[in-house]
């Protein structure tokens, strides 16, 4: 099996398996007062703490949560409850129409039910979105709640300047908060430097578990909780504290961030591979999202590990079951719940037409990828496009 | 071989696709999207096409340990099947849309992008026997589907394979729980799909929006009636008239016109045909010779009709009833069987209902 699919999920480290395992030998609330409590409480404060170092965040601005949907959730719902609350004139998001669905469906729901006006961000044909863009959308600022941008795209995989966005939100004095899932362990990601004032990641994009993640938040940053009932994090966040998957989340995060500079050269390398040898077989596939070699910032302006392609005259479904049938996994865009491919609203927003967005595919390279696993895909694309094409054909 | 399982949720084609896996054939189920409000849940016992019905198929899928795929066909669907289903009761016919999708859909439109895709067939949970190239009714009577796949061709019953034809729907259910499939015990699936409610009329209402016109008596040329729409009434039609005649002889639809919407209503004696001329036919195998002896059945489980069958014009029969039929209600399909008490009635082909008469020399017989 050739696994090309690790910006959906990617394996789970051993290091993080053991350390996980130990903790669920023991028991423990981390809220108990006895010593089995403080055990547990110390080996979560204690990954707090290294989740914090990795992120160049203080311990105190980690939440923990439920993952990366709990936590664009927490932050896009509660910053726009808070800041309204402190000036009811406070009722405009800000956000790009490229983000998750975790951060878009939270954005239309307090549309729908909470008078939330969204001025959408014009965004360029990479994806990113730029100071002047999100300056000329916030206007003076007195009448946004929140703003919201990406670290990097999940699906083309365009790093944003953040840190230059978050400067250009303060200037007005508006809240940034990024969705840094794909982000980190790929590029540099320092929540203090960046200035952002709400940060997404989870662990299981790390090799960490799922079901585990973190809002890193600015500890004057005011936002409404979701859940209530115990108040364990910072009375933002409530709910017992899954000691081993923090704890799991902390290694996994660590081991990302320590290796990250190596990492990254090496799946940059095999990425530019992998997109070099499709095109040199399907001569007319082309790469969404930015040039391989674009730069933010003095850093990458593309994820190394992704690759985004498409296939003109070829459905992303049809390409996607066809290799699947050759154990090649990948990924066409976004689904829906029934499992109905939908054109990519991400390719939408930079531009492209359904036709397009429709025939394309996400190759993520990660920590257990290897040439080999280039050369598999490059053994197959070529008559497999061919084959998904003559499929094609014949629909209306 | 490699098979493309079409898998809609219900207990049927869960059987099937396992039965297609049991016979050493390299399987791949998909869930056919064909509703446009995907978000509608399973209301009652029917549907086949909500968000929860493909999570039923992609249950089973997983359990059979088959690569699964939900394929949207619902612009398809909806121009072929939802649309021409509207069409043709606005022009006073009856549809049959389960065999328009077999037809247009399952075994046209999958069936194409399936074989371009590598598949060698399509595998469904009918409930109809195919070997040989022959198409026969099912051993279980009161389940059989040979009529709505009596529109397929030679050609596509040659990428087909029914497993459930040779046993009962009780068995089909037998060996869904053994297997412990949760959708053993999953209800039936009645009439229209699209019609979740079972509210066909109002279904049209909405489409059609009101279309009044008369009610006729055949017998005095008299208009008895009114009603909102054409599309309300299906010939041999009783109930739900909304007429009053004046003597308690029960009326049927004999008749619609669409242009001027005049629906004609006549007794008993003056429902019956035995006479049916069709549009153009299709064959299950090569064109048989004509004239033919043959049974025909006209609708969705109506009974056989023994009859002769001779060309009419422009490719389409002209089918002689060995006894007087009331209800048959044109863009219905005649399907036609060679009886066959051992191996099943084979379906030899169909045609769609254009017109019928009572033969002069038959009347008063």
């Amino acid at each position: 099996m050739t696994y090309l699919d690790h910006a959906a999920t990617t394996p789970v480290l051993p290091e993080v398996v053991a350390a996980m395992a130990e903790q669920l030998g023991r028991v423990g609330n981390a809220s108990s007062l006895h010593a089995s409590g403080r055990a547990a409480r110390r080996a979560a404060e204690q990954a707090r703490e290294r989740l914090a170092e990795a992120l160049g965040a203080r311990p105190s601005e980690v939440l923990f949560t439920g993952g990366g949907t709990e936590s664009d959730n927490l932050a896009v719902k509660g910053l726009f409850w808070a800041r309204r609350q402190a000036d009811s004139r406070r009722r405009r998001i800000v956000v790009s129409p490229a983000e998750h669905h975790a951060v878009l469906d939270s954005v239309e729901w307090l549309a729908k039910h909470e008078g939330a006006e969204v001025t959408w961000l014009s965004v360029e044909p990479s994806g990113r979105v730029t100071p002047r863009a999100l300056a000329e959308a916030l206007g003076d600022g007195t009448d946004v709640a929140v703003a919201s941008v990406m670290w990097a795209n999940n699906e083309i995989g365009t790093v944003s300047d953040i840190a230059a966005l978050a400067a250009t939100a303060h200037d007005v004095g508006v809240p940034l908060h990024t969705d840094a899932v794909q982000a980190v362990g790929q590029v540099l990601v320092d929540f203090g430097a960046s200035g952002v004032d709400a940060l997404t990641m989870t662990a299981h994009k790390l090799g960490g578990p799922m079901g585990v993640g973190a809002l890193l938040l600015r500890r004057e940053a005011e936002c409404t909780p979701l859940l209530h009932g115990g108040g364990q994090e910072r009375d933002v966040r409530s709910g017992t504290l899954d000691v081993a998957a923090i704890v799991g989340l902390a290694v996994a995060a660590a081991a990302a961030v320590e290796g990250r500079v190596e990492r990254a050269a090496e799946l940059a390398h095999l990425r530019d591979r992998l997109v070099t040898g499709v095109v040199g077989q399907v001569p007319d596939a082309q790469l969404n999202g930015p040039a391989l070699d674009d730069v933010v910032r003095s850093g990458p302006g593309r994820l190394p590990g992704n690759a985004h392609l498409s296939f003109p005259g070829a459905e992303g479904d049809a390409l996607l079951m066809l290799l699947d049938a050759r154990g090649i996994e990948c990924s066409t865009g976004s689904a829906c719940s029934a499992g109905v491919a939908r054109p990519s609203h991400v390719l939408l927003a930079v531009g492209a037409d359904p036709d397009r967005a429709r025939s394309s595919l996400r190759f993520s390279l990660g920590h257990t990828s290897t040439d080999a696993d280039v050369d598999a895909l490059l053994d197959v694309i070529g008559p497999v496009v061919e084959r998904a094409r003559r499929a094609g054909m014949g629909r209306r | 071989m490699r098979v493309l399982a079409a898998m809609s949720g219900g207990v049927d084609s869960a059987v099937a696709a396992a039965l297609a896996v049991d016979a050493g054939h390299d399987v791949t189920g998909v869930h056919l999207a064909l509703s446009q409000d995907r978000q509608a849940l399973r209301s009652g016992s029917r549907g086949c096409c909500s968000v929860e019905d493909s999570h039923d198929a992609r249950r089973v899928a997983d359990e059979l340990g088959i690569p699964f795929y939900v394929w949207d066909m619902a612009d398809r669907f909806t121009e072929d099947v939802v649309d021409d289903f509207v069409a043709e009761y606005a022009a006073g016919r009856t549809p049959n849309p389960c065999l328009r999708c077999n037809e247009k859909i399952k075994f046209s439109a999958v069936l194409d992008r399936a074989r371009a895709l590598g598949f060698d067939a399509v595998v469904t949970g009918h409930h109809a026997r195919l070997a040989d190239g022959e198409l026969r009714r099912s051993v279980d009577a009161a389940k059989d589907q040979s009529y709505v796949l009596g529109v397929l061709t030679a050609d596509q019953l040659a990428a087909a394979v029914f497993p459930l034809g040779g046993m009962t729907k009780d068995r089909v259910r037998e060996i869904a729980a053994e297997r412990g499939f949760a959708v053993a015990t999953k209800a039936d699936s009645h009439d229209i799909c699209f019609i979740p409610d079972g509210d066909t009329r109002g279904f049209l209402a909405r489409r059609l929006g009101s279309r009044p016109g008369p009610v006729v008596d055949a017998a005095t040329g008299a208009t008895v009636g009114a009603h909102e729409g054409t599309y309300g009434f299906t010939v041999g039609q009783r109930r739900g008239l909304g007429v009053s005649t004046g003597d308690q002889e029960p009326r049927y639809v004999l008749g619609i016109e669409p242009v001027t919407r005049t629906v004609t209503i006549g007794t008993a004696e003056l429902a019956g045909v035995d006479e049916i001329t069709t549009a153009g036919a299709t064959w299950t195998s090569a064109a048989p010779a004509l004239p033919l002896r043959a049974q025909v059945q006209l609708r969705a489980h109506g009974e056989p009709v023994p009859c002769e069958v001779v060309a009419g014009a422009d490719g389409g029969l002209v089918i002689a009833l060995d006894a007087v039929q009331r209800g048959v209600a044109a863009g219905q399909s005649a399907v036609l069987y060679e009886p066959d008490a051992v191996r099943g009635d084979r379906v030899l082909g169909q045609a769609a209902i254009r017109a019928t008469r009572r033969r002069p020399a038959a009347v008063g017989r």
